[in-house]
């Protein structure tokens, strides 16, 4: 039994302010915003020290590969905008509008992931390899010799490449099944698990995507049946700021991961 | 503004208009360009071709924590705090390229 009762004042001033003048479900996310840059320091830091320390780091990136990473670009970088326009609309109390940028968001967010899923697929199928994945799948040799050679004289690149981009088309992933959440709530959910479906027919590596989606799925159900509510413009504000991360993250992968291994040939 | 939970809370957003948030966007495309255009032409060498990307991204980010993620109107106290404290910690793991570069320099030897 507890010896004091603490008294909850009707309007809530029974707390203090908080020391940052912000309310808690913000200075929560920037918490966790900050432990995530450590991660992904953290693999770009490994990135940059095999780069550094492998003499003839392999420069596979040709013209194609740059066109698609810049378009992928221009979508991240649309998608904050959009994001900044729904937590306007949100401040303004425009629900209609606030859930039309939520779903513009999510539309060029899931461009991204396609246009990621589609040059991973081709890297694969070429001969670009994390030596995980040749343990994993039965994948067929390479098609390129120069991605077959990176893969067998430079292991570190493929490694390096695959955990770094994998692990931010996770975090654009999750952001677009937090953004659906929001933004549709329960309706989200049964679009969730026909992705889900889908992904379990998808081919190599992605078929994976599908735990990724059940898991999401299932984390989604257990927030929006226990606790259904409106989301109000702190919440939109929050999620904006994990989006904005994301797209943080790749204005430093992009340069660092696509531009310095490039190599224009005519 | 005072929410419900007893927080005082500064909407950022809100000294924001449409304008600047289109501005920030142009900016971001316009850098963005920059840095392809420098990897195409390939002008610098790959050592200073790393400085100039990175200083590039570094405005990039900027512009997105300040404008798109609101820090530039939140309390001081956790602008200073937040930022120092990451740049902190990404700064410790520096200390590592100190070996990576003494790796190149061994060389292979023959024995």
């Amino acid at each position: 039994m507890a010896d004091a009762v603490l008294l909850h004042h009707p309007h809530g001033e029974a707390y203090e302010p908080s020391w940052f003048r912000t309310y808690s479900k913000k200075i929560g996310m920037w918490l966790f915003i900050l432990s995530d840059s450590l991660t992904f320091g953290a693999l770009l830091f490994a990135y940059s020290y095999n780069r550094l320390s492998t003499p003839n780091w392999p420069t596979p990136f040709h013209v194609e590969s740059i066109r698609n990473a810049s378009i992928m670009t221009g979508f991240l970088l649309t998608s904050s905008l959009t994001m900044v326009m729904a937590v306007l609309a949100s401040s303004r109390g425009d629900r209609a509008w606030t859930r039309n940028w939520l779903l513009a968001t999510m539309a060029f967010g899931a461009g991204f992931v396609l246009l990621h899923a589609a040059e991973w697929n081709k890297l694969i199928d070429e001969g670009l390899r994390w030596p995980l994945f040749q343990q994993l799948f039965d994948l067929k040799p390479g098609t390129n010799p120069e991605y077959v050679a990176a893969t067998r004289n430079f292991p570190q690149f493929g490694g390096t490449f695959f955990a770094l981009t994998g692990m931010h088309m996770l975090h654009v992933t999750i952001g677009i099944m937090y953004l659906g959440a929001v933004a549709l709530r329960k309706l989200g959910l049964p679009i969730l698990a026909v992705l889900a479906v889908a992904c379990w027919w998808a081919p190599g590596p992605f078929h994976y995507g599908f735990y990724v989606m059940l898991f999401g799925l299932a984390i989604a159900a257990i927030i929006l049946f226990l606790k259904p509510m409106d989301y109000s413009d702190h919440d939109i504000e929050v999620t904006g700021l994990y989006w904005h991360f994301v797209d943080l993250v790749w204005m430093f992968i992009f340069p660092l991961v696509y531009l310095m291994s490039t190599k224009i040939t005519s | 503004m005072t929410h419900p939970a007893g927080d005082v809370v500064t909407a950022g957003h809100l000294h924001q208009g449409k304008g600047q948030f289109y501005g920030v966007w142009g900016g971001l495309l316009i850098l963005t360009v920059v840095e392809i255009a420098l990897a195409y032409n390939q002008v610098f060498t790959p050592r200073n071709m790393l400085i100039v990307l990175l200083i590039l991204s570094i405005i990039k980010s900027a512009l997105i924590i300040g404008y798109f993620m609101h820090l530039k109107f939140e309390a001081g106290r956790m602008k200073w705090l937040l930022m120092c404290s990451v740049c902190f910690c990404l700064a410790l793991m520096a200390v590592f390229f100190a070996d990576a570069e003494r790796i190149v320099s061994l060389g292979w030897k023959a024995h």
